[in-house]
């Protein structure tokens, strides 16, 4: 088992007794005297080659809040799936409540206790709350269901969350903050008492947040364990008790929520990890922001999520745009693309007032967006490298009514040579490639405009760099940089500050829809200072 | 595949979206992508003229003392089936994008028996044809209407506009038989001949060629596999992918009504029964020519050589001395396995 090198806190003495938090009547000390309710030591989990975990510790205790961190990759959701019976491990031990398990199915790990709360609810909106909960196991009498039983037993389960909803209610008819509380008491109709709940908030109203922490806080006095996956620092520090943080399949960072400050955790979540070889050096594009800017953007406002959000884009400027998910990065972009609609504001591009009425609109006039759902928005999966290429410019490639092949054709071997993709994954399925060449695909079909004579102003990447290997990750970044420099503006929102940070000249740090700051270059100190930011932690 | 890459490729699909870990994973232990000529010479995409071939030479040896191989018995077949592949050329590209078209049929039937009225009480082939696109434009503006701008299924819209149609034909020709005396109009549509093919080949082939040419070579055709492979990526990389709905179905349309005036000019009548039940030919023509029901692809000359091999089924059935019931009852089956045996893994 490795030792972490960075880490101050892993294998220290593991906190025993009280509850740290002052928090009045919710202390787990009372339980914590038994075996830990789950406690994973030095697992090792590889798929093929690639190592993914590399001897994570991790040790919950019995009606206790434990908040799991860690960056994207980092090994969280394969820890979890360990834990729900979907991976094995390879080396390690794993207990639950003393006894050692190896899951060898979900099934194994639902009879030992452990439920999941799906961050894409596994609920059928069409049934009845009280169904979802049973579904698939509904109580029966005489070879029929037994809906009288049904509904007194989530009645009882609902009771016991302090959660009021009559189970009778279809579930599309309520909010989805209700639809969380079902996920959870389905998970507790099999009783579970340890519970995985994935970035819980992140699909909540704000107004609901409360709601489910007050649900949590009761479950944890019932005894019931949870383990927290989220990303929100101060969630964290209103919701759990203790925390552990994993970074490159090792946990980094373990103990007490109040006995570590969140800088520490920040630092711990970040690590050194950086993008090799790239750095944003001085934008080589003549024009600055000195000059008139190409795209502006004054009081942009749609729905709830983004409201009256007013920034410029020079030429040859790289823009990042940092918020959590639900801040309203993505729905500025989008509605940029036309895709969502806009209810007040104004678009100026090169200094004339725009009106996108949809993609079709802003590509016209010189606005492309690589989509942050590669696979869903951003390409026909089923389709080859080449027409995926070519469905932007098919206007432009005809001879007369009818498309120019040829054209085509050297279009494309143009984009593959530049981008490194291999010539002969031209006829290839894009759904077969990695995802990092899958990125570049996608990248490129808007390069693909200036080779006939449409050459993108804008250039907008939502999440560029999501589910793609380090090396290509550099590379797709390094592609981003080239096209600034030759005098396009370019916006790029990602989650992953320290890319922000080896790329923009500014940075916009959103939050609730609006603008919470704005940082230059050499205002942002370090990737702490502005995942603090982003936090909202000062 | 080997066990570590198939570990692999698990984990790829288990993966949540945040988790690029497993991603990156797939990626190094992923097999060299293959060469595409393996992609492309997948055999099933030619199941359809192989099992033609097969079927052909069958009848061939089998049912010759039938006289199958007659020129008479095969141009039979082509008058029979050319009607059907002209409806399955338009049914390629409403498929290829995902959509169904169940009104077709009836709409042939209403185009037919509006012709031909029209021609009774104007004397006028010209002002007949024109009323009988008139049925398929109007059609095709409803059923694209309802679907690309108030997204209700296809599958609805074109049910219901299957009875609508279906009634009005019946209504307005009080269920009668409506003849047609221009031969000027019977020639040019199902009758006649130029030189010696029989007028509905140069229909059939006019049809299949205008096809290939416009799903394969435009921007339009394009954009419709495109609309049908993933509308969602389709609207984010400019497709105005409810225009192309709306056209899809609006093609549909009248390309039934020209169908339905093949029918009316070939039995020199209009009636409302001609076309009834094409719309199932036309998606089984469809299907076995290699089109996915899903969408995403279109193969207009599978579709035609799908829809002869139906009519070929057909006639050898009748030469071999079934009876209708057993020959529905061998179509039902024959389609089953062909579309089985042509499903992708």
């Amino acid at each position: 088992m490795s030792v972490p090198r960075e880490s101050h806190w892993a294998h220290a003495s593991p906190p025993q007794g009280g509850d740290p938090n002052e928090r009045a009547g919710l202390q787990a000390a009372p339980h914590a005297a038994g075996p830990p309710a789950v406690s994973m030591t030095g697992v090792r989990k590889a798929f093929g080659k690639f190592e993914v975990l590399r001897g994570v510790d991790l040790e919950v205790k019995r009606g206790e809040v434990h908040a799991l961190l860690g960056g994207n990759g980092a090994g969280k959701s394969t820890l979890m799936k360990i834990l729900q019976g979907v991976h094995t491990h390879d080396a390690g031990r794993v207990e639950v409540d003393g006894q050692a398990v190896e899951f060898t199915s979900p099934h194994d790990a639902k009879a030992a206790g452990i439920g999941m709360v799906f961050q894409e609810f596994s609920l059928i909106p069409s049934l009845s709350v009280a169904r979802n909960i049973f579904l698939g196991r509904e109580p029966r009498r005489f070879g029929l269901t037994d809906d009288a039983t049904m509904i007194r037993k989530s009645t009882e389960i609902l009771d016991r969350m302090g959660a009021d909803i009559e189970p009778r209610t279809v579930l599309s008819d309520l909010p989805v903050g209700y639809w969380q509380l079902t996920e959870i008491a389905k998970a507790l109709s099999l009783d579970a008492r340890i519970l995985i709940m994935d970035e819980p908030t992140a699909s909540l109203p704000y107004h609901e947040v409360e709601q489910l922490f007050s649900l949590i806080d009761r479950l944890r006095d019932q005894d019931i364990s949870v383990i927290y996956i989220s990303h929100r620092m101060a969630e964290i520090e209103r919701v759990a008790d203790s925390l552990t943080v994993i970074r490159d399949g090792r946990t980094v960072l373990t103990g007490p929520v109040a006995e570590v400050p969140s800088a520490k955790v920040v630092e711990s979540i970040v690590g050194s990890e950086i993008l090799h070889g790239l750095k944003r050096g001085e934008p080589k594009f003549a024009s600055t922001r000195s000059s008139a800017p190409v795209l502006s953007i004054r009081g942009l406002t749609s729905g709830h999520r983004v409201q009256e959000v007013s920034f410029d884009v020079a030429a040859g400027e790289v823009l990042g745009l940092a918020g959590l998910i639900g801040s309203g990065r993505t729905e500025i972009a989008n509605c940029l693309f036309g895709i969502e609609r806009m209810d007040a504001g104004q678009v100026f591009l090169d200094g004339r007032s725009l009106r996108i009425r949809g993609p079709q609109d802003a590509i016209d006039a010189g606005i492309v967006l690589v989509p942050e759902d590669r696979a869903q928005q951003g390409l026909v999966l089923g389709h080859t490298v080449r027409t995926n290429l070519l469905l932007p410019s098919l206007g432009k490639l005809g001879r007369g009514p009818l498309i120019d092949d040829g054209r085509g054709s050297k279009l494309c071997a143009g984009l593959m040579s530049r981008l490194d993709i291999r010539a002969s994954a031209l006829n290839e399925t894009v759904g077969r490639l990695s995802g990092g060449n899958q990125q570049k695909v996608v990248i490129s079909k808007w390069l693909g405009l200036q080779h006939v004579g449409q050459a993108p102003r804008v250039l907008i990447l939502d999440e560029p760099t999501k589910g793609v290997d380090i090396a290509t990750k550099t590379e797709i970044m390094q592609l981003v940089l080239d096209i600034a420099d030759t005098g396009a503006a370019i916006i790029v929102i990602s989650s992953e500050l320290e890319e922000l940070l080896s790329v923009a000249d500014r940075v916009l740090v959103l939050r609730a829809g609006r603008i919470h700051e704005e940082l230059d270059r050499s205002d942002i100190a370090d990737e702490e200072a502005l995942q603090l930011a982003v936090q909202g932690v000062n | 595949m080997t066990t570590q890459s198939r570990d692999a490729q698990s984990a790829h699909q288990e993966s949540t979206p945040g988790a690029n870990a497993e991603s990156l994973a797939d990626d190094r232990s992923r097999p060299p992508e293959r060469p595409a000529l393996r992609a492309r010479l997948d055999w099933r995409d030619y199941a359809i003229y192989i099992g033609f071939a097969v079927v052909f030479c069958l009848f061939a040896i089998f049912l010759r003392d039938d006289g199958f191989l007659n020129t008479n018995n095969l141009l039979n077949i082509a008058r029979q089936t050319a009607i059907i592949v002209v409806m399955a050329v338009a049914g390629t590209f409403v498929i290829a994008s995902a959509q169904i078209d169940l009104s077709i049929g009836a709409v042939a039937g209403l185009s037919s028996v509006v012709v031909a009225m029209t021609i009774a009480s104007t004397g006028s082939a010209a002002i007949g044809i024109l009323a009988g696109l008139g049925v398929g434009a109007a059609v095709g503006i409803v059923n694209g209407t309802l679907v690309a701008l108030l997204r209700i299924p296809s599958f609805l819209v074109t049910l219901a506009m299957l009875g609508i149609a279906g009634g009005i034909a019946q209504w307005m020709s009080n269920f009668q038989p409506v003849p047609i005396l221009d031969t000027t109009f019977t020639n040019a549509f199902g009758s006649g001949e130029i030189g010696p093919a029989p007028t509905l080949l140069v229909w059939a082939a006019l049809a299949v060629g205008v096809g290939v040419v416009v799903l394969n070579k435009t921007r339009y055709g394009r954009q419709v596999l495109a609309t049908g492979g993933n509308a969602v990526a389709a609207q984010f990389s400019g497709v105005r992918t409810r225009r192309i709905t709306f056209y899809v179905l609006l093609v549909s349309a009248v390309v039934a009504s020209i169908a339905g005036m093949l029918y009316a000019g070939r039995l020199q009548t209009g009636r409302y029964q001609w076309g009834t039940g094409d719309e199932l030919s036309v998606i089984a023509a469809v299907v076995l020519g290699g089109t996915s029901l899903f969408g995403g692809n279109g193969r207009v000359v599978g579709s035609a050589v799908g829809a002869v091999f139906i009519g070929l089924i057909n006639n050898g059935l009748i030469l071999a001395g079934t009876d209708v019931s057993q020959q529905i009852i061998i179509q039902g089956v024959i389609i089953i396995i062909a579309v089985a045996l042509a499903k992708k893994k």
